[in-house]
């Protein structure tokens, strides 16, 4: 109990830093783009005052120069995307036909790594596991629960528990769970629940995160159980966002609730479906929390997020990091296409 | 005349009777299977993050001995794993409250800065016309699809190297040292999280109704002026989800912070120590419960609190596109 207040000072004084930063880089640009066309109205007052006094001819009016103004507005971000993202990007993709030391190129011999190493080649067949099965299994979740709960009591209290995972961080849900997989030996009490159910039903208690390929379903758990509602309150509006007169019209016909849900609800919430399961993918395809809290990639279960960093910043390899980097850009491109197709066939309808 | 009734409307209202009465005694037992499944989701969902703050609650031998749910026929309860996960001065146990403190410092101005200018950019990309403009927002658009993998080693030898091309420095390093290594963070959590911010800042400023924009033009304020005045307050409701948003996601965060905030207690967060703690203590069950709940309890109240406002970013963000 001996939290020294005095240590935490140097990092307080840094927020108070970037506070006041924050404070001079905004508020001076507010009041720099409030002054100067403030500056000019004055001038151009003047200038009319003058004529008119003068009886000069008045002097014609500026056009308003908004791109110049616009620059200012967008001058901050832009910035900041092209030095922290743009470029490095761009510098990414070159270092990925580098070496190590990023010093001579080597073609394409950092892609050709990949798809011979035999442990690379488990990574990318792991990430396909996780892009297949997490967002259908996280939508699937979340839209039964949606279905379920619509207009039941207690409705809201219902969705924000399945919904609260969302707000703990992968590392938190990764500990969580491990200590839902945690294993003890068979002449001891388990503490795991996992094991616990196991054991209750006269099975043997497992090590789980050590079977491959059974610990990648297991992380899969996890981040389903992040995702699912997500899905939930996405797909939630979009069912309360049926028209209640086609609903009715369809209760008036006699439909059951599986007609109603196939042929009424599904229809219905095709756009919202297909944003949910893209968003999943797009998120699962760079996860890396997850199976490095859990089990640090070991064991068969690394993906290709993971083993990007492991390669980059632990095993100082740029030259394969970045491929591993790009490879993933690649993948999530199709994805994205296939979202915007979508949208667009969506308006060409409505 | 209307005391005689054909002895067929009888029969067929007998018929719906019974078929509403069947009708009905099938959608109670629907909503009845319906409940029950939801009910059962519930719990699964629940229960895990439930047996880890009942465990943070029990003592190190009784968590490390017998299950959670031995608690509830043997309660005994101590905050003593908080106290040594917190404040402990061993190397092993926790120190998590210097953490708690990092983490504080990195979110704070790693959510103000996006949101400003972000909101700046898309409300020029909204209402101010110039040639361009269009493309520039298409441009952000796009860049949303970046993983910010592919950004990482180039921006961390920017900070500790600079920018040089051809032997001709561009940009210095930025040989930060200690707590200063908190500007980095900032750095990168704000420039990844821009295009998001302009998305879906842009789909709520834009829909702002074009009279009001049109009127306030016409009585001469300028665009500075309209955006402080009239803007802003009109989408502090979508200031609030961004905010939110990007708060769950920086306190959240674990890659960033690896990369960029280095692993010391001077500067990693959270998270960053929770991982360590469970790669390398992976067994010490007293310290991971009460270390993750104490990671867990500012987003969760957070989320709770605002969770309307998350709600509606969530749907802005994604449905409208």
């Amino acid at each position: 109990m001996n939290f020294d207040f005095a240590d935490q000072a140097p990092k307080l004084m840094m927020l108070l830093w970037g506070l006041v930063a924050f404070a001079v880089v905004v508020g001076g640009l507010l009041v720099l783009l409030d002054a100067v066309p403030a500056f000019f109205a004055r001038r151009r007052e003047a200038q009319l005052v003058a004529a008119s006094v003068s009886g000069a001819p008045l002097p014609r009016r500026t056009k308003p120069r908004e791109g110049l103004f616009a620059l200012f507005f967008l001058l901050p971000t832009v910035l900041l995307l092209l030095i922290g993202l743009v470029v490095p990007a761009i510098r990414t993709t070159l270092l990925s036909f580098m070496d190590s030391s990023s010093q001579n190129w080597v073609g394409l011999d950092n892609y050709r790594w990949m798809f011979a190493e035999d442990a690379i080649v488990r990574v990318l067949l792991n990430t396909l596991v996780w892009v297949t099965l997490v967002p259908l299994v996280a939508t699937a979740m979340g839209l039964l629960y949606a279905v379920l709960v619509d207009k039941a009591r207690l409705e809201s209290l219902a969705k924000s528990l399945i919904f609260m995972p969302m707000a703990i961080s992968f590392v938190g849900a990764s500990i969580i769970w491990r200590f839902v997989y945690a294993y003890r030996g068979e002449d001891q009490e388990q503490i795991g629940l996992l094991n616990q159910i196991v054991v209750s039903l006269g099975g043997e208690p497992r090590q789980w995160l050590l079977d491959s390929p059974l610990n990648t379903l297991l992380l899969i758990v996890i981040m389903v159980w992040i995702q699912a509602g997500f899905a939930m309150v996405v797909l939630s509006a979009a069912i309360k966002a049926i028209p209640s007169d086609i609903i009715e019209a369809a209760r008036l016909d006699g439909v059951n609730p599986w007609q109603m849900f196939r042929q009424i609800t599904l229809p219905s919430i095709r756009p919202a479906l297909i944003v949910v399961v893209v968003t999943i993918s797009i998120a699962t395809l760079k996860v890396f929390d997850i199976v490095r809290t859990a089990t640090n990639g070991n064991y068969d279960t690394s993906v290709i997020a993971n083993e990007m960093y492991n390669q980059a910043f632990r095993y100082g390899e740029n030259g394969q990091g970045s491929a591993l980097a790009v490879f993933l850009f690649v993948l999530v491109v199709p994805i994205v296409i296939f979202q915007i197709r979508n949208l667009r066939q969506q308006r060409r309808e409505g | 005349m209307t005391t005689t009734t054909p002895p067929a409307a009888i029969g067929t209202q007998a018929t719906e009777q019974r078929s509403t009465r069947a009708a009905r005694v099938s959608r109670r037992l629907n909503s009845r299977i319906a409940t029950l499944v939801a009910i059962v989701i519930a719990i699964v969902w629940t229960i895990p993050t439930f047996g880890l703050f009942v465990s943070s609650l029990r003592p190190e031998a009784e968590i490390k001995t017998t299950g959670w749910w031995n608690f509830f026929g043997n309660p005994e309860f101590t905050l003593e794993n908080y106290q040594d996960v917190l404040f402990g001065q061993s190397s092993s146990s926790g120190q998590l409250a210097s953490y708690f403190i990092n983490s504080l410092v990195i979110t704070l101005p790693s959510v103000l800065f996006p949101l400003a200018f972000a909101s700046l950019a898309a409300y020029a990309l909204a209402w101010m016309n110039f040639r361009g403009r269009d493309w520039v927002y298409i441009s952000i658009f796009a860049l949303q699809i970046v993983p910010l993998q592919m950004a990482l080693v180039p921006l961390l030898s920017f900070f500790s190297r600079g920018v040089s091309l051809g032997g001709v420095t561009l940009l210095p390093a930025w040989n930060l040292d200690g707590a200063q290594n908190f500007a980095q963070v900032w750095f990168a959590h704000t420039c990844f999280a821009l295009p998001f911010a302009v998305f879906l800042l842009h789909n709520f400023i834009s829909q702002l109704p074009k009279d009001l924009m049109e009127a306030a033009r016409v009585d001469g304020a300028t665009h500075p002026r309209i955006f402080r005045t009239i803007v802003l307050p009109l989408v502090a409701p979508a200031l609030a989800a961004f905010g939110i948003f990007q708060f769950l996601w920086v306190w959240n965060d674990l890659l960033v912070a690896l990369i960029f905030a280095g692993g010391s207690d001077v500067t990693a967060p959270l998270t960053v120590r929770l991982a360590e703690l469970a790669g390398t203590r992976g067994n010490e069950w007293q310290r991971l419960t009460a270390g993750a709940f104490v990671s867990i309890v500012v987003p969760l109240l957070v989320f709770l609190s605002l969770q309307r406002y998350f709600v509606r970013g969530l749907l802005a963000g994604s449905v409208k596109g």
